[in-house]
């Protein structure tokens, strides 16, 4: 196996009309790294998965998978296994009937092993004669992963696997791909979720074609030299309105019972402040980290400040 | 001292009960919401969330019990149930080759509205959606967010005093999800009851309250912080290393820890019942000392509500 990126896509570029779906997007997935691809619905997850799949053809930049594109190069595509955001299974054929026709195309020898495997893997055994449109949606997930594992890829790609699955079969999802990860797969999963960022080992935050950040989720966190103090009280939402009146506050976040307070100074523990609230009572007051949702709202903001920034260079300000 | 009046209840359940042949799909539900409180319902896909839902928008009609919504009885009165609530879902029915305006007069007409009342709120939907000199364009080529503030808008144009939200911000950018939650609770201030059923739980961090439910129950409830205390005495241990793997096996043997998993670059394990914070900490310390795996120092991490929740529903599956 070689040492370069099991993943990569650089500065790719394409667009549908007048709709830049990729804008210069840059990230490469590490051989046997989780990588998330973060951002909202727009922000060109899928159009890049489908350009590393050779799906879509890029009007400038590279997409490559294991050091090459797929093209038409048949073995790069049987390293590879596709979890689509929509079509996934045959409704009407059952669990087995899935697993036998994905493993058909992909002419795997052995199959009923390789089947026999997959099932106790996702723990399915028990539905193997039940028809896919009567699974739950935790089951169907499990059962669209097993069959982009029938051929043993190296690569996952995987499209939105969490969207619209409930947290337990959530959970139950990435217990899977760790294992998966621990047999030394790679891992390119794509999702709107910023929580889940936190469970890759590096994330590329993505917006409007564009690569924000790459890092682990850590060093974003680290990168952004601020600190949040959460302030748990009552009534939130006067002390929202008096703590966003104070000049040394940056920023305040009202999330039901507790504030997140971002202060001008990083070492700023805004103590007084709070004691300072009148006709609130606080219960709790403690510095958090930031989290990724906070860092990916900087990052947009501190990118839009710098466009804005070009632009009025380039229109002779200063 | 004197207790404050407590805001009218505008959502009131007892008891609220549905079959499906079999099938309990909701056993006796009873809460009640206020007055201005945004109220979140987090259950897994077959947990009843959404024939509860169904339920007290007067859809569907109860096996047992009871449900009052702004004053109208969910059984009695169903379609003036209709009449007082809003609803937004996340693939809200938004007529895409429309105008933005056409969609508002759209529902005002389902409402009944017309003359001065409809003006009036049609100019307060221009305000609130925020890009009001695009009310002319086609739905589908304006940006999510104003999509999304113009599906709260088509549900509250007839002033409902009760408005019911399914996963509204799913997939939008975070910055329109902040914009959208001020809203939600500028609304929730003016007196709205909001009423958000979901499992996105960036969403469910918005609430005041949140109900979880399973198999049909309510199994917890309380604020997003009270519930992240039940879990308070078993702490969350975070470990970080470059061999995630060899990590995860040496904490995965250490009896004092539970539920090792990986999570980014290192591993996540709770206290095992009864081991306090510092121990399990410890505990980690020493199983990847002997294991000799390199690691950065064990830290305590706080409960997100995901881990509030599979907790609660492994306890009550225990118990049943």
């Amino acid at each position: 196996m070689t040492d370069g990126p099991a993943v990569e896509l650089r500065d790719a570029r394409r667009a549908f009309g007048a709709v830049r779906a990729l804008d210069g997007m840059s990230f490469d997935v590490r051989p046997g790294e989780m990588f998330g691809l973060v951002g909202p619905d727009g922000a060109g997850k899928t159009t890049a998965l489908r350009a590393l799949l050779g799906l879509v053809r890029l009007d400038a930049g590279s997409a490559r998978v294991l050091g090459a594109e797929i093209g038409r190069d048949r073995s790069r595509k049987a390293a590879v296994g596709y979890l689509s955001q929509r079509f996934t299974l045959y409704g009407d054929l059952t669990v087995d009937e899935n697993l036998d026709f994905f493993g058909e195309i992909h002419r795997v020898a052995d199959l009923a092993a390789r089947r026999a495997r997959l099932l106790a893997f996702t723990r399915l055994e028990r539905f193997r004669r039940w028809r896919a449109d009567r699974l739950s949606g935790g089951m169907q997930k499990k059962l669209a992963l097993a069959c982009t594992l029938v051929h043993m890829p190296r690569v996952l790609l995987l499209d939105e696997p969490t969207t619209g699955v409930d947290p337990i079969s959530r959970r139950e999802l990435w217990g899977l791909l760790s294992e998966l990860l621990l047999s030394g797969l790679s891992v390119l999963l794509s999702t709107p979720y910023l929580d889940e960022a936190e469970r890759c080992g590096r994330v590329a935050l993505v917006r409007a074609g564009r690569t924000l950040a790459c890092e682990t989720p850590a060093a974003l966190r680290a990168s952004r030299r601020a600190s949040v103090v959460e302030v748990v009280c009552a009534p939130a939402r006067r002390a929202r309105d008096l703590l966003a009146a104070e000049p040394r506050v940056a920023e305040v976040q009202l999330f039901g019972d507790r504030l997140h307070v971002v202060p001008r100074r990083r070492d700023d523990r805004l103590a007084d402040a709070v004691a300072r609230l009148e006709g609130v009572t606080v219960s709790a007051v403690r510095t958090v980290e930031p989290s990724l949702e906070d860092v990916y709202i900087w990052r947009v903001a501190e990118e839009e400040a710098r466009e804005a920034g070009a632009d009025d260079r380039a229109r002779g300000h200063p | 001292m004197t207790a404050a009046p407590s805001p009218a209840v505008t959502v009131e359940v007892r008891e609220l009960t549905r079959r499906f042949g079999p099938l309990l799909a909701v056993d006796r539900v009873t809460f009640d919401a206020r007055r201005g409180e945004i109220l979140g319902f987090l259950g897994p896909n077959g947990a009843g969330k959404s024939t509860t839902l169904r339920m007290l928008c007067g859809l569907l009609s109860p096996t047992s019990g009871s449900a009052r919504v702004a004053g109208a009885d969910v059984v009695a009165e169903p379609d003036e149930v209709k009449r007082r609530i809003g609803y937004m879902s996340q693939r809200f029915s938004l007529y895409g080759d429309l105008r933005a305006s056409d969609n508002l007069d759209l529902y005002g007409a389902l409402y009944g509205m017309s003359g001065p009342e409809l003006r009036r709120r049609r100019a307060w939907a221009e305000e609130m959606t925020g890009l009001p000199g695009r009310l002319g364009d086609r739905v589908d080529d304006l940006p999510g967010g104003f999509r999304q503030r113009l599906a709260l808008a088509c549900a509250l144009l007839h002033e409902p005093e009760v408005v019911f939200l399914d996963e509204p911000t799913g997939g939008v950018d975070p910055a329109m999800r902040r914009a959208f939650f001020r809203l939600i609770d500028e609304l929730a201030a003016s007196g709205v009851t909001v009423f958000l059923t979901t499992h996105f739980l960036d969403e469910a961090e918005y609430c005041h309250r949140v109900a979880l439910i399973s198999r049909g129950r309510i199994v917890a409830e309380g604020t997003p912080t009270a519930l992240k205390a039940l879990l308070g005495e078993e702490a969350i241990v975070e470990v970080r290393s470059d061999r995630p793997g060899a990590a995860l096996e040496a904490i995965g043997g250490e009896p004092r820890l539970r539920e090792a998993a990986l999570f980014g670059a290192g591993v996540h394990a709770r206290a095992a019942p009864g081991v306090p914070e510092g121990e399990a900490l410890a505990a980690a310390e020493t199983a990847l000392e002997r294991a000799g795996v390199p690691h950065s120092a064990p830290v305590a991490v706080p409960p997100t509500l995901e881990d509030v929740f599979l907790e609660v529903v492994r306890r009550e599956e225990g118990r049943s």
